[in-house]
C-alpha cells in the first residue's frame, strides 16, 4: 500500500491506515452481504420482497436496523456474570477482525504480511469459540449455557476439518503465506497447461469442499445452527444480549462469513490475483481488492444459499459428520496430495 | 395387530437401553429446562417442563392452560346457533371442520337431515380446511427443523385456498357457515372452477415441499425413528388422524363412520404408514392434503343441484336426547357429545377435541429423546393450542 | 392394506341391518358385563350406551379393552345432572321473548319434562354427578363402532375408580374431570391441576359455579346500547 500511495510515512501512520481502511472494507463488505443476501436473496428465495421501504428498494434497511440496535437498553440480567457477559462480545468481536490482518487484498494490500498467513488465521478464528462459549456461560441462562457448549463442542470439532482441508493447498504450495498461495495459483499449472494458472479449486476440489462445509459449521450456520437453534433453543448464547452487544454479535457473525468467504478464495480460488498474465501487476494495485472481494461476496452467497435450503441436523448427527466422514476425507486428501506432489 | 416393525421395536428398547446405562455410569447432575409458554416451537403457549441430563430429557411434563377457554361451560349458556361461533376458535387453522361434527350431532338429535347439495358444499369446505391447516403444518415442521423456508411456500399458497374459503363464507378463518339443517348460503358463481384452479397450486405445493423437505437426507435424519408411537400405544392414548394413521391403525372417520357428509360418493384412499415416527406422521399428511385436493375436484365435478337448507324452526329448540358426533377433523378425531334436555341451549357439551389427546401421550414420548427431538416430535404430533385448551 | 372408500356400506341403506349389528353387539357386552351392567340403550341406527355400576367402572375398562376389543380411548368425562340455578342468565329482551316463545312450539316436550321430573339422559341416573367414557374399536376397516359408558358417582363420597391403569391416555381426561367438577379417581397417579391454576378454588365445571361472565355484565349487547357521554357530562366531570 505503502509503494501505491508512494508516500514516506511512519510506522504508526502505516499501521493507522491500514488498519482503518482495513476496517471500513470489512465493514462495506459486511453490510452489502448483509442486504444483499440475508435481506434481498434470501427474500426472494422464499417468494417474497424483503425491506422496501427504507431507502430505494430497501437500501438502507441496514443502517436503520444499526439505528434501532443503538438506542436500546443495554441489559445485564440479574444472575450474569457482568464481567464476562460485557467481555464476551468484544472476544467473538476481535477474533473476526484479527482474521482480516493476513489476508492479501492485492499485490502489497495486506497489513501484515505474516509467514505463518493461514495457521494465524484459523488460530484467531478459533478465539470466537471463547467468547461464545463466555456469553453462554455469563448469560445464566439455560438455553444460553445449552447454546454456548454446543457452539463448543461444534466449533472444535469442526475446526479439525478445516486445518486438515487446508493441508492439502499448504502442501502444494509448500508454504503458508497467503501472498506465496495466490502467487502459486496465478502462476502455476494443471500438469503443464497454464492458461488459467492453477486455481486450487480444480486440483483440491475435495479440499475445498470440505473447507466450505466446515466453514459453514464454524460460521454456525444452517444446517450447523445448533448453537443459535431459533426453534430449540431460541438463540442460545445470544438470547440475553440485546442493543450494542447483540449488534456486535451479528456484526462479527456476517464479518466472519466474509472473512472465511475471503479466506477460501485466497486458498481455492486464487485470491486478489488473476490467473497468468490476464492483467499486469500495477493494474492488480487498484483491481486486486475487486476481485477478491467479488470471489469472496460469491462464496459468501453459497453460505446463504445452504443456509436457508437445509433443515439443521442434531448435535449427535453434526458430530458423526465432522468426525466419521469429513476428518477421514480429509486425512486421505492430505495422503493422495502427498502422494502426487513427490510423484510429479 | 402389530405395525411397528421388530426390527425397530428391538433398535428402540436397545436404545433406551444404552442410554439408561450411560446414565448410571456418569452420574451426572440434572437440569430442569422450561420450554414455554413464550416459545417459538410450541406454537401457542404450551409448557413443556423437562427434566434433562446432559441433552436428554429424563421426565417432560407438558403444562397447558394459559389459554383455557371454557367452552364446555360457555356452551350451557348459549343458544345452539350461537355455539359455532364459539367452536370455530378451537382449531383456528381449520375453522370450518370445528363447526361440522357440532352441527351433525344437533342435526342427529332434531333427526333433521341438511339437502344432498348442503352436504356436498359441506364436504368441500371440509376438505378445504383441512388443506389449509395441513399445508401450514408441513411448512411449519421446516422450521421447526430449522428450515425457515418452507414455511414461507406454506404461507403464499395457504392463500390460494383461505381466498376460496372466504369467497365462499365471507371468513378467512371463522367462517360460521354452517347452521343447523344446512347452510347459510349457496356457492358464489364461478366458485367451483377457481377452487379447482387452487387445488393445482396445492398439488404444486406439496411436491415443492417433497422435493425441499421430505427428500432431504438430513430432514428424513432428524425425523426417522424419532418419537415411535407403536399402534397399541397410539390407541391407549386416544391418538387419531393422521398421528394414528402413521402408526399403522388402518382407521378413517371419513370411510369407516361417515355421518352426513358425501365421503362415501368419492373415490379415495386412506394412507397409511407403518414406521409410527416423526417421519411417517409427516408423509402421512403429506399424502392427505393430495388426498383431499382430490376429493375436492371429485366433489367439485359432482356437485349436486338443489337447496342448501332443509326446513327447519326458526326457533331451535333441540329435542332431549344425548348423540355423540365426530369426524375426522385435520387434527384428528374432533366430536361432540351434546347432551340436551329440549331446551334452547345443550345441558352439557363434551368437546372431545384432537389434540388434547394427541397430547397427552408427550409424557410418555419424550422420554429419553434429546432436546432437538422435543421440537421434531412436538412439531409432528401437530397441536393447536386452542384445540388442547378449548 | 388400504381399502378405497368406496367399497364402505351406504349407511341409509342398511339401517335395519345396522340396527341388528348393535343389538347383537349390545347381547356381546351385556354377556361379559354380567351384573355390572344396570342399563344400556340403542339409538337405532347410530349408538349403544350402557350404564355400569359404580363400584365395577375399574373393572370394565378391563373388560371392554381386553375382551370387547374397544382398544381405542377416546375421552372421559363427568356430567352434573343438576339443573343449573343460574339459568341461562338471560337477560336481554331477545332471549327472555325467546324463552316465552319456546315452550308454545313444543309443548309436548316440556311436559314431558315437568311430568317426569329431570330427564337424566338415555340410560338414566341416580345420582347427581355421573362419568362417562367413550371407547371405540378401529383399525379394522368396515368394522368400526364405539360404546359410550356411564357410571353415577356416589353423592357422598364424589369418588370413582381410574381408568389410568387400562387406558393410560385417560391420565389427562381424569385430571380435568377432576378440576373442573371435583371427582376423585381413586388410583389415579397424580391428579393435578391441568387447565387451572393451582390455586383456583371451585370445580368450574359443576353447575352451580356461576359464569361470572354473565354475572358482571349482562348477556348479550347491553354494551352496544350504553349512551355516548355528551360534550356537557365530560365538561361537568372535568369542573369537579
Amino acid at each position: 500500500m505503502t509503494t501505491v500511495l508512494a508516500a514516506d510515512w511512519a510506522y504508526w501512520q502505516e499501521t493507522l491506515v491500514k488498519v482503518g481502511l482495513g476496517l471500513v472494507a470489512v465493514l462495506l463488505l459486511t453490510g452489502a452481504v448483509v442486504y444483499m443476501y440475508l435481506f434481498k436473496f434470501v427474500s426472494f428465495m422464499q417468494s417474497r420482497l424483503g425491506p422496501m421501504e427504507a431507502g430505494p428498494y430497501g437500501s438502507m434497511q441496514l443502517l436503520a436496523e444499526v439505528g434501532k440496535w443503538l438506542q436500546k437498553e443495554d441489559i445485564f440480567t440479574e444472575n450474569s456474570d457482568r464481567i464476562v457477559f460485557g467481555l464476551a462480545p468484544a472476544i467473538v468481536m476481535s477474533s473476526t477482525f484479527l482474521m482480516f490482518v493476513v489476508i492479501p487484498a492485492g499485490p502489497n494490500a495486506v497489513i501484515s504480511d505474516l509467514g505463518t498467513g493461514i495457521y494465524y488465521v484459523l488460530a484467531m478464528s478459533s478465539i470466537a469459540t471463547i467468547g461464545i462459549l463466555s456469553a453462554g456461560w455469563a448469560s445464566a441462562n439455560k438455553y444460553s449455557l445449552m447454546g454456548g457448549l454446543r457452539a463448543a463442542g461444534q466449533l472444535i470439532a469442526y475446526e479439525l476439518p478445516l486445518v486438515l482441508a487446508v493441508v492439502g493447498v499448504v502442501i502444494q504450495v509448500g508454504s503458508l503465506n497467503l501472498q506465496d498461495i495466490v502467487h502459486a495459483q496465478s502462476d502455476g499449472a494443471i500438469f503443464g497447461w497454464s492458461g488459467i494458472g492453477n486455481p486450487f479449486i480444480l486440483t483440491q476440489f475435495v479440499g475445498f469442499l470440505i473447507f466450505l462445509i466446515a466453514v459453514q459449521a464454524e460460521l454456525t450456520q444452517s444446517p450447523f445452527d445448533m448453537p443459535i437453534a431459533e426453534s430449540e433453543l431460541v438463540g442460545g448464547y445470544q438470547v440475553e444480549y440485546t442493543g450494542i452487544r447483540f449488534l456486535v454479535f451479528f456484526i462479527a457473525e456476517f464479518a466472519t462469513a466474509v472473512g472465511f468467504a475471503a479466506v477460501a478464495s485466497t486458498l481455492f480460488l486464487g485470491g486478489w490475483a488473476l490467473p497468468a498474465d490476464w492483467a499486469s501487476a500495477s493494474t492488480m494495485h487498484w483491481l486486486g481488492p475487486i476481485v477478491i472481494s467479488a470471489k469472496a461476496v460469491l462464496l459468501v452467497g453459497v453460505v446463504f444459499w445452504v443456509r436457508f435450503s437445509l433443515p439443521r441436523f442434531r448435535e449427535d448427527q453434526l458430530q458423526q459428520l465432522a468426525w466419521k466422514f469429513l476428518i477421514p476425507v480429509a486425512l486421505l486428501n492430505i495422503v493422495v496430495t502427498g502422494i502426487l506432489k513427490v510423484a510429479f | 395387530m402389530t405395525s411397528v416393525t421388530d426390527r425397530q421395536k428391538l433398535q428402540y428398547i436397545a436404545a433406551q437401553a444404552a442410554d439408561a446405562r450411560v446414565n448410571v455410569e456418569l452420574e451426572t447432575e440434572g437440569m430442569t429446562l422450561n420450554l414455554g409458554p413464550q416459545h417459538p416451537a410450541t406454537h401457542g403457549t404450551l409448557r413443556i417442563i423437562a427434566q434433562l441430563d446432559g441433552e436428554q430429557v429424563v421426565h417432560a411434563e407438558p403444562v397447558a392452560g394459559y389459554m383455557h377457554r371454557g367452552y364446555e361451560k360457555l356452551t350451557e349458556v348459549r343458544t345452539y346457533p350461537q355455539i359455532t361461533t364459539l367452536v370455530n376458535r378451537i382449531d383456528w387453522l381449520g375453522s370450518f371442520a370445528n363447526e361440522v361434527p357440532f352441527i351433525l350431532a344437533a342435526e342427529q338429535l332434531m333427526e333433521v337431515e341438511a339437502p344432498e347439495r348442503a352436504m356436498w358444499i359441506r364436504t368441500i369446505l371440509f376438505e378445504l380446511s383441512r388443506i389449509s391447516n395441513l399445508i401450514l403444518f408441513l411448512g411449519d415442521m421446516g422450521v421447526q427443523l430449522g428450515a425457515v423456508t418452507p414455511v414461507f411456500f406454506a404461507f403464499r399458497d395457504r392463500e390460494f385456498v383461505l381466498d376460496q374459503i372466504e369467497a365462499a363464507t365471507g371468513g378467512r378463518f371463522h367462517p360460521n357457515f354452517d347452521r343447523i339443517g344446512g347452510l347459510k348460503d349457496d356457492l358464489p358463481k364461478g366458485w367451483l372452477e377457481s377452487t379447482k384452479g387452487s387445488m393445482d397450486k396445492v398439488r404444486e405445493f406439496c411436491d415443492q415441499i417433497e422435493d425441499l423437505l421430505l427428500g432431504s437426507e438430513i430432514f428424513q435424519a432428524r425425523t426417522r425413528g424419532i418419537g415411535i408411537v407403536p399402534a397399541d400405544v397410539a390407541m391407549q392414548y386416544g391418538l387419531s388422524g393422521a398421528n394414528a394413521r402413521a402408526s399403522g391403525i388402518d382407521w378413517d372417520i371419513r370411510r369407516d363412520n361417515c355421518i352426513g357428509l358425501a365421503y362415501p360418493e368419492l373415490d379415495w384412499k386412506v394412507w397409511k404408514h407403518t414406521d409410527g415416527d416423526s417421519f411417517a406422521r409427516f408423509w402421512v399428511r403429506i399424502q392427505e392434503v393430495r388426498e383431499a385436493a382430490k376429493m375436492v375436484d371429485q366433489l367439485c365435478d359432482g356437485l349436486p343441484a338443489g337447496p342448501v337448507m332443509a326446513k327447519v324452526p326458526r326457533i331451535i329448540k333441540v329435542p332431549a336426547g344425548e348423540a355423540y358426533v365426530a369426524t375426522e377433523n385435520p387434527l384428528g378425531e374432533m366430536g361432540y357429545y351434546i347432551v340436551s334436555e329440549g331446551e334452547l341451549t345443550p345441558f352439557r357439551v363434551k368437546i372431545r377435541s384432537a389434540s388434547f389427546s394427541n397430547m397427552s401421550i408427550t409424557p410418555w414420548l419424550l422420554r429419553g429423546v434429546y432436546v432437538p427431538d422435543i421440537i421434531t416430535i412436538l412439531g409432528s404430533l401437530y397441536f393447536i393450542l386452542g384445540d388442547i385448551d378449548r | 392394506m388400504t381399502n378405497d372408500a368406496s367399497v364402505t356400506e351406504a349407511a341409509p341403506a342398511e339401517e335395519v341391518a345396522t340396527d341388528e349389528t348393535r343389538e347383537a353387539r349390545l347381547a356381546t357386552i351385556s354377556e361379559s358385563l354380567g351384573e355390572m351392567l344396570v342399563d344400556s340403550h340403542i339409538a337405532t341406527g347410530r349408538d349403544i350406551w350402557v350404564r355400569v355400576s359404580t363400584d365395577a367402572w375399574g373393572a370394565v375398562a378391563d373388560v371392554v379393552r381386553n375382551r370387547l376389543g374397544l382398544r381405542y380411548f377416546g375421552f372421559l368425562s363427568v356430567i352434573d345432572w343438576m339443573p343449573s340455578p343460574y339459568g341461562r342468565s338471560m337477560d336481554s329482551e331477545v332471549d327472555i321473548v325467546l324463552a316465552d316463545a319456546a315452550p308454545s312450539d313444543e309443548a309436548t316436550s316440556s311436559d314431558e319434562a315437568s311430568d317426569t321430573g329431570f330427564n337424566r339422559g338415555v340410560t338414566g341416573g341416580e345420582t347427581r354427578f355421573q362419568a362417562f367414557a367413550r371407547v371405540s374399536h378401529v383399525g379394522d376397516p368396515g368394522d368400526f363402532w364405539g360404546l359410550t359408558i356411564k357410571a353415577d358417582i356416589p353423592d357422598e363420597t364424589l369418588a370413582i375408580d381410574t381408568w389410568t391403569n387400562v387406558y393410560a391416555g385417560a391420565d389427562w381426561h381424569e385430571r380435568e374431570a377432576w378440576e373442573m367438577f371435583g371427582i376423585q379417581f381413586t388410583g389415579h397417579p397424580g391428579l393435578r391441576n391441568i387447565y387451572l391454576p393451582t390455586d383456583f378454588e371451585g370445580n368450574p365445571m359443576r353447575k352451580d359455579f356461576p359464569l361470572l361472565a354473565r354475572m358482571v355484565k349482562p348477556w348479550p349487547g347491553i354494551v352496544d346500547v350504553e349512551p355516548l357521554p355528551t360534550i356537557s357530562d365530560g365538561a361537568e366531570e372535568g369542573d369537579q
